[in-house]
C-alpha cells in the first residue's frame, strides 16, 4: 500500500503532474513576456489536459491498434517511476539501493521510446519521419548525457548510489563547484534540452515543419497522456539534475526554498535557451552532439579524473 | 535502399498563412521531387475588373493581396493613367512614393517574423511584428486604416498627408531605425541562423534569370533589377537610394536583403517628406480614351504587372493582373530538390510566397496525355448540371 500511495500520489504521479503542470505553466508564462505576449492565466495547463480527457480519442484506420494505445502509457509510467525515484532518494538518502543511478538514466530514455513507438504506429508518413527524428536525437544526446552524468561519480570515487551522491555533496560540497562538474552541467543541461525537445532540438516535432511529428494522429486522451509526460519531464529532469550536481533539495521548511530556486533557475535557464535560438536541423544536431558537446563530456571525465 | 515517400504541405497546414498544396516526394529526409498547386482562392479578379468602373477597380484591386495592398493599386492606377495620357501632381507622387515604401517595410517586418516562426524561432517572430506595429500605427493616422490603406486614385491620391503627421511619420521611422539595427544584429551575426540558413536553397543566377524570378528573390541571387530604378514610377527618381543585392542566392541572403532594403525604405521616405512640394493632390482626369496601358510597380516580392485596355467605356474591356508570386513558384523546382525537409519549409518561404495574389485561372491538365481535362464548354456544363442538381434537391423539380 505505502509503494503504492508512493507511487500514485506522493511523490509519485499526481504530485509530479501538478508540479510538471506549474512548471509548464511557468514555461509558457516567461516565453510569454520574453515575446511582449501577455501569457496564459495561472491554470490553463491545467485546463488544457482536461478538455483533451474531455474529447474523442480518434483511431486512425492505419495504426497498429494496441502500440498506438499503449505508447503514450509507457512514457508517463516510465516518467513517474523516474520521479518517484528521485524524490524518495532526496528524501532520504538512505533509502538508495545500488545502481539506482543507471535506473535513472534508463527511465529518463523511456518517454523518448515511446514517442518514438507512437509514431511509428500512427501509420502516417510525417509521424514516421518524426519518429526516425526523435530516434537519432536520442541517440546522440544520450552518449554526452551518460558522460556528464559520469562525472560525480569518479568525482565521488565511485559512488553510484543517488543518496550516496547526495552525501557526499552534503559533506564535500556541490559537484557542479568544480570545474569537471562545472562543465558536466553545461553538457547534462544542453542534453536535457533535447531530451525535453525543445527549440533549439525540436525537431522531432517542429510544428512548421511536420505538424507535431510523432504526436500528428494523436488525439484526446491518448494526446493528454503525452502533454501530460512532456510536462513532467519539464519538472522532473531539472529536479535530476539538482540532485545530481548541485546538491539536492533540502525538505525542511527554509531550506526548502533554496531547493526550489534552483529547479526554478534550471526551468528559466532552459526557456531562456529555447526562445533565443532557432530550430537546428537534425544532421546538425548530431554533428553538435557528437562532436563539442561530447568533446566537451569527455574533456569533463579527463579532468574528474585528474580531481579538478 | 531507397524508399519514396510523398508529404503533402497543404491544402491546409501550419506553415501556410493561405490555402495551396506542395507535394514534396521525399527519400528519408531529402526531397527528390516537388509539385507545387495552387488555385485554392481562386476569385476572378480580372473579370470583376471589367465590370467595374475605373474609379472602383483601384479598391478591386487593394484587395488582391492583404500584403501588398498598395502596390497592386500603384500598379493599375498607372496603367490606367498610361491609357489615359493622364498627369500626376507631383505631390501625390511623393506621398505615393511614401505609402509604398511603408508598406515595404512592413511587409518584409512581416516575412522576417514568419520566417523566424518556421524556423521554430518564435521570439523574432514576435519582436518583428511588435515592432511592424509602428508602421502599421503611421499607416492609421496617415490613411484612417492599418491596411488596405485606399490611398490611390487615378489621377493622384486620394488624401494628402497632412503637415501634422510629418512629425510622428520622421519619429516613428526613427524608431523603425532603431528596431532595425536591433534585428541586423540578432539575425544576421546569429551563429545557429547561420548555420541553419547560409548555403540552404541557392538559387544561382543563371537559374534566376532562366526562369524571370523577380524581387528579392532574384536581388539574392546577384541579378540587378529593380523595376523603381530600371522604369522609375512614383517619386522614385527624385530621391537618392540604392538597390540592393547579393551574390550568394541561399536563403540566408534573401534574409539580408530584406533588412538592408528596409534601411533604404526609411531613407526614401525621410527624404520623399523633407522634398515633397506643396500643391494639388488630384489631377481629376474625366475620361479614358481608347487604348492600352501597362503599370508596374516594384512589389515587396518583386515586380506586380497591371495591363489594361479601354474601349472609351467606363469600364475596361481587358484587365491583366500579374503578381510577383506567379514568377517566382517555378524556382521551387531550382531550390528545393536535393534539400532535406526542415530545409524545404523555409525556402517554401523564403520567396514570401502570396498565393491568393498568384491565382488567376487554371487548367486542369491529365497527367498522361498531357491534354487539357475540360474546356471552358465543359465548365459551363459541369456548372450547369450542378445546378439542376441543387435546384432538384432544393425543390424536388426538374430545372428547365
Amino acid at each position: 500500500m505505502k509503494v503504492l500511495f508512493y507511487f500514485l500520489i506522493l511523490p509519485g504521479f499526481l504530485f509530479t503532474a501538478a508540479a510538471g503542470l506549474l512548471s509548464s505553466w511557468i514555461d509558457r508564462k516567461v516565453t510569454a513576456r520574453v515575446q511582449w505576449r501577455v501569457g496564459p492565466p495561472f491554470l490553463q495547463p491545467l485546463i488544457d489536459i482536461v478538455k483533451l480527457l474531455g474529447k474523442e480519442t480518434i483511431l486512425p484506420s492505419t495504426a497498429n491498434k494496441i502500440t498506438f494505445l499503449l505508447s503514450p502509457v509507457i512514457g508517463l509510467v516510465g516518467i513517474t517511476l523516474v520521479s518517484t525515484l528521485l524524490w524518495i532518494m532526496d528524501a532520504n538518502p538512505n533509502a538508495s539501493f545500488i545502481g539506482d543511478l543507471i535506473v535513472v538514466l534508463y527511465l529518463l530514455a523511456i518517454p523518448s521510446i515511446s514517442v518514438i513507438m507512437g509514431g511509428f504506429s500512427s501509420g502516417n508518413p510525417i509521424a514516421s519521419i518524426g519518429a526516425s527524428r526523435e530516434m537519432k536525437l536520442l541517440l546522440s544526446y544520450e552518449l554526452p548525457f551518460i558522460l556528464a552524468i559520469l562525472v560525480p561519480v569518479i568525482k565521488s570515487g565511485g559512488l553510484i548510489k543517488i543518496g550516496q551522491l547526495l552525501n557526499y555533496q552534503a559533506h564535500n560540497g556541490v559537484f557542479a563547484g568544480s570545474a569537471s562538474g562545472a562543465i558536466a552541467l553545461v553538457v547534462a543541461i544542453i542534453c536535457m534540452q533535447a531530451k525535453l525537445a525543445l527549440v533549439p532540438f525540436d525537431m522531432p516535432e517542429a510544428e512548421t515543419e511536420l505538424i507535431g511529428g510523432p504526436i500528428i494522429e494523436y488525439s484526446g486522451t491518448v494526446l493528454a497522456m503525452y502533454k501530460l509526460t512532456r510536462a513532467m519531464m519539464l519538472f522532473t529532469l531539472p529536479v535530476f539534475l539538482v540532485i545530481i550536481f548541485i546538491g539536492g533539495i533540502e525538505l525542511a521548511f527554509p531550506a526548502a526554498i533554496w531547493g526550489i530556486l534552483k529547479i526554478v533557475g534550471l526551468l528559466v535557464i532552459i526557456i531562456l535557451i529555447r526562445n533565443t535560438n532557432p530550430r537546428l536541423r537534425i544532421d546538425q544536431a548530431v554533428k553538435l552532439f557528437w562532436g563539442p558537446i561530447t568533446g566537451l563530456a569527455v574533456l569533463a571525465v579527463v579532468l574528474a579524473f585528474l580531481g579538478k | 535502399m531507397s524508399h519514396k515517400v510523398t508529404i503533402p504541405i497543404g491544402p491546409y497546414h501550419s506553415l501556410q498563412e493561405e490555402p495551396e498544396f506542395y507535394q514534396l516526394t521525399v527519400d528519408g529526409e531529402t526531397v527528390i521531387d516537388i509539385d507545387v498547386r495552387i488555385g485554392y482562392v481562386h476569385r476572378g479578379i480580372e473579370k470583376l475588373a471589367e465590370s467595374m468602373s475605373y474609379h472602383k477597380i483601384i479598391f478591386l484591386v487593394e484587395r488582391i493581396c492583404g500584403i501588398c495592398s498598395t502596390s497592386h493599386p500603384i500598379a493599375s492606377v498607372q496603367a490606367i493613367e498610361d491609357a489615359g495620357g493622364i498627369e500626376v501632381p507631383d505631390r501625390a507622387l511623393y506621398i505615393r512614393t511614401i505609402v509604398a515604401e511603408l508598406e515595404r517595410l512592413h511587409s518584409h517586418m512581416l516575412w522576417l517574423g514568419l520566417a523566424g516562426h518556421f524556423l521554430g524561432y518564435n521570439t523574432v517572430w514576435m519582436w518583428a511584428w511588435k515592432y511592424r506595429e509602428i508602421v502599421c500605427d503611421l499607416f492609421e493616422a496617415i490613411t484612417g486604416s492599418r491596411q488596405s490603406y485606399a490611398m490611390m486614385k487615378v489621377g493622384g491620391v486620394q488624401r494628402d498627408i497632412e503637415d501634422e503627421y510629418i512629425p510622428g511619420l520622421i519619429k516613428g521611422m526613427d524608431d523603425t531605425l532603431r528596431a532595425l539595427d536591433m534585428f541586423k544584429g540578432a539575425v544576421l551575426d546569429d551563429p545557429v541562423l547561420g548555420a541553419r540558413l547560409k548555403g540552404i536553397g541557392i538559387l544561382s543566377k543563371e537559374d534566376a534569370l532562366s526562369y524571370s524570378a523577380l524581387g528579392p528573390t532574384s536581388r539574392a541571387s546577384g541579378v540587378d533589377k529593380d523595376v523603381r530604378r530600371d522604369d522609375p514610377y512614383a517619386a522614385y527618381d527624385r530621391v537618392k537610394w540604392n538597390v540592393i543585392t547579393q551574390k550568394e542566392g541561399d536563403v540566408f541572403a534573401k534574409a539580408v536583403i530584406r533588412i538592408l532594403e528596409m534601411y533604404e525604405s526609411v531613407s526614401i521616405i525621410k527624404q520623399c517628406v523633407q522634398k515633397m512640394p506643396k500643391g494639388s493632390i488630384d489631377s481629376n482626369p474625366k475620361e479614358i480614351p481608347p487604348g492600352e496601358g501597362i503599370g508596374h510597380a516594384e512589389a515587396p516580392r518583386g515586380e506586380v504587372f497591371h495591363y489594361i485596355r479601354s474601349d472609351g467605356t467606363n469600364s475596361p474591356a481587358r484587365y491583366k493582373v500579374r503578381a510577383p508570386t506567379y514568377m517566382n513558384f517555378p524556382t521551387f523546382k531550382a531550390t528545393v530538390i536535393g534539400e532535406t525537409i526542415s530545409d524545404a519549409t523555409i525556402i517554401l518561404a523564403a520567396i514570401d510566397p502570396c498565393y491568393c495574389c498568384t491565382e488567376r485561372k487554371m487548367t486542369a491538365v491529365n497527367q498522361k496525355t498531357r491534354k487539357r481535362s475540360f474546356t471552358g464548354d465543359d465548365m459551363i456544363k459541369l456548372s450547369q448540371e450542378k445546378t439542376r442538381r441543387l435546384y432538384k434537391r432544393m425543390t424536388g423539380k426538374e430545372l428547365r
